[in-house]
């Protein structure tokens, strides 16, 4: 059984996708968690610090950004939990996957920015690539 | 703070440290030696002050990992000083801004970063990138093509290389690479030689020789105000960035003491003021770096590649510098500001245009930030001036209930004094400030005029709800509820 299931989102239409699929895995599995992982990169930090004028509303919007995420998780009555990790959004759910005896991993295929893939190689490619436990890449 | 702690900021990453240390210091020397130019002084100047002020602001800053060194912002505000009285102005402006910084930290000047709005932060930036993209210009007045050419292949490297590798920083490759292509075809084109002198040598202690007298003073100390603010605002700004892409809090007062020490330090040792850096603490962060320790070793290491490397620094194009520094520029713009201009409140997109405008055309940061700080408490304070009142008729039209909900200050009150008729016949009314509160003597003056005015017309004027600050100046300040009084005739 996949207990520990991370769902990696950014909040776009793919990770809700994928949001589906996680939902689908923990469904009929009462022990089934999933943690919401929301990755800020350096750009995204930079940004965020200086578009917002406190580390509280920093916070608030980025939880915002996964709202229709936890709903759609709420009304499957799912338990959740949500964790903002900072860092290289590939290496940084690795590390979290592997570190925290997650069962399996489902991300989607594709995040926000398209021009960012080309440029640095998709996430859910490394993700496969390097975490110790299943990964789904949903389309 | 205790040993552990200590031990913990130091020694806790240490591989980590050491390798982004490295990163940093190699990503350093070509902004080093291009924000010296854009002051007007020697690379060597720009290069010393990056050593000291790296090596200073790692034992004594407030935020571990933040890289600081010569920066942009500063080295701008820096180019009349410099033009007109020269280095040893400048070293002693440079001191001063330290001394200037100090007394701010331990006035707690971090609380004050509150006030200064989001989109005068923004402004601030793209301001800065606008400035540093400007000063590359001229570096292009009577060049030939092959400057063209090597620009264009700098930005080249500098973009594409990261697609293969991002092991080293793809600025340092496209220096290596532009100046090799330089030397080998014996171009003509400007090198960092022609633009001043580089020594081979550690910096010393010098005392700047200038006459210690009060006009010397009048004419650094605005330089070093200007200096002292932006340098502090770029510093808590990339305190922030630090703190939250580390997930850990930083001691702001702290930074600005630590910020001034380095300073001071710096302008002893013949280099010129600097600040935090959002680049070089981004990709120290990035690399790996989280304690002093990177720090440290960004400034360490960068004076041991002065020292080695010294014969080849001088043979470095100036075309390259300026590829390394429409990167620096295109990376200091904060581009979201651009697509989201739309989005936000339209005071705020004004106050950022302002704030970028001031900028550009004075060339100092520091009278843009005023600008746009200004003109958004002026936004403000029209913002919070509409008083809303609305009147209810009761008791078959003898009574009316005015309610009124808003903040009665100096710059609310004309409005809110038009909403009543004071020649509208009824007996009684009763005015109700629950949800308003009063600021000043106008807030005051307003309500004496209003009851004073009804009270000629024979209406009564009954005043609710007052909370506890209004209610105290109106005992202090108010006429309508003492005896015998009229409302003077202005």
């Amino acid at each position: 059984m996949f207990n520990a299931i991370l769902l990696a989102s950014d909040g776009s239409n793919h990770a809700l996708r994928a949001t589906d699929k996680a939902i689908l895995l923990a469904k009929h599995n009462p022990d089934a968690v999933i943690t919401i992982v929301y990755i800020v990169d350096s750009s995204k930090s930079k940004s965020d610090v200086l578009h917002h004028s406190n580390p509280i509303e920093i916070d608030q919007r980025r939880k915002e950004k996964l709202l229709l995420t936890e709903q759609k998780i709420k009304k499957a009555s799912i338990a959740y939990e949500v964790k903002i990790l900072h860092g290289e959004p590939g290496p940084a759910i690795v590390k979290y996957a592997n570190g925290n005896n997650i069962d399996i991993c489902v991300i989607g295929s594709r995040g926000l920015n398209s021009l960012q893939e080309m440029v640095l190689g998709s996430v859910s490619h490394k993700v496969a690539k390097r975490a110790n436990c299943p990964v789904m890449i949903v389309k | 703070m205790n040993i552990e702690s200590i031990k913990q900021n130091w020694f806790g990453n240490v591989k980590g440290d050491v390798l982004a240390g490295m990163v940093v210091a190699l990503a350093l020397i070509p902004e080093a030696i291009a924000f010296s130019i854009i002051a007007g002084v020697d690379p060597m100047v720009g290069l010393y002050a990056s050593f000291c002020i790296a090596v200073i602001i790692s034992f004594v800053g407030g935020r571990p990992a933040m890289i600081s060194a010569a920066t942009g912002a500063m080295a701008l505000l820096m180019v009349t000083l410099v033009a007109d009285y020269g280095l040893q102005y400048l070293l002693a402006a440079t001191i001063l801004t330290g001394i200037i910084q100090i007394v701010m930290g331990y006035l707690k000047i971090a609380k004050f970063m509150k006030f200064v709005p989001r989109s005068v932060m923004i402004g601030f930036v793209n301001a800065l990138a606008i400035l540093i993209f400007m000063a590359q210009l001229e570096h292009f007045v009577g060049e030939s093509w092959q400057m063209y050419a090597m620009v264009g292949g700098a930005l080249v490297v500098i973009y594409l290389l990261p697609k293969l590798t991002k092991i080293v920083p793809s600025p340092l490759v496209a220096i290596i690479v532009i100046t090799i292509v330089a030397i080998y075809t014996g171009s003509e084109v400007r090198t960092v030689g022609d633009m001043g002198e580089l020594t081979q040598a550690l910096p010393i202690f010098l005392i700047p020789s200038i006459p210690l007298t009060l006009e010397t003073l009048m004419i650094i100390f605005p330089v070093s105000l200007a200096l002292a603010i932006v340098g502090l605002l770029e510093s808590f700004l990339t305190a922030q960035i630090v703190d939250d892409m580390t997930d850990t809090e930083s001691n702001k007062n702290k930074e600005a003491k630590g910020q001034g020490a380095a300073n001071i330090v710096t302008g002893f040792f013949g280099g010129m003021a600097g600040c935090a850096m959002i680049g070089q603490s981004v990709i120290n962060v990035k690399s790996g770096g989280n304690g002093r320790l990177s720090t440290l070793t960004a400034g360490v290491f960068l004076m041991i590649l002065i020292l080695v490397f010294n014969d080849l620094l001088v043979q470095i194009p100036m075309a390259a510098l300026v590829g390394v520094m429409i990167m620096v520029s295109i990376g200091t713009f904060d581009w979201s500001s651009l697509t989201t201009i739309h989005l936000m409140p339209k005071s705020d997109a004004v106050v950022m245009i302002v704030t970028v405008v001031t900028v550009v055309w004075t060339h100092d940061l520091s009278k843009g930030v005023f600008a746009g700080i200004i003109l958004s408490a002026i936004f403000f304070a029209a913002k919070i001036s509409k008083v809303d009142v609305k009147s209810i008729m009761v008791e078959g039209g003898k009574k009316k209930i005015y309610h009124v909900h808003g903040q009665l200050f100096f710059a609310s009150v004309t409005d809110f004094v038009n909403c009543f008729d004071f020649k509208e016949d009824i007996d009684m009314i009763d005015l109700d400030l629950k949800n308003a509160h009063l600021w000043d003597d106008s807030a005051v003056g307003a309500i004496d005029k209003i009851v004073l005015k009804y009270k000629e017309n024979g209406t009564i004027v009954h005043v609710l709800g007052l909370n506890e600050d209004s209610s105290t100046l109106i005992k202090k300040r108010a006429v309508y509820n003492k005896e015998n009084v009229k409302i003077a005739n202005h």
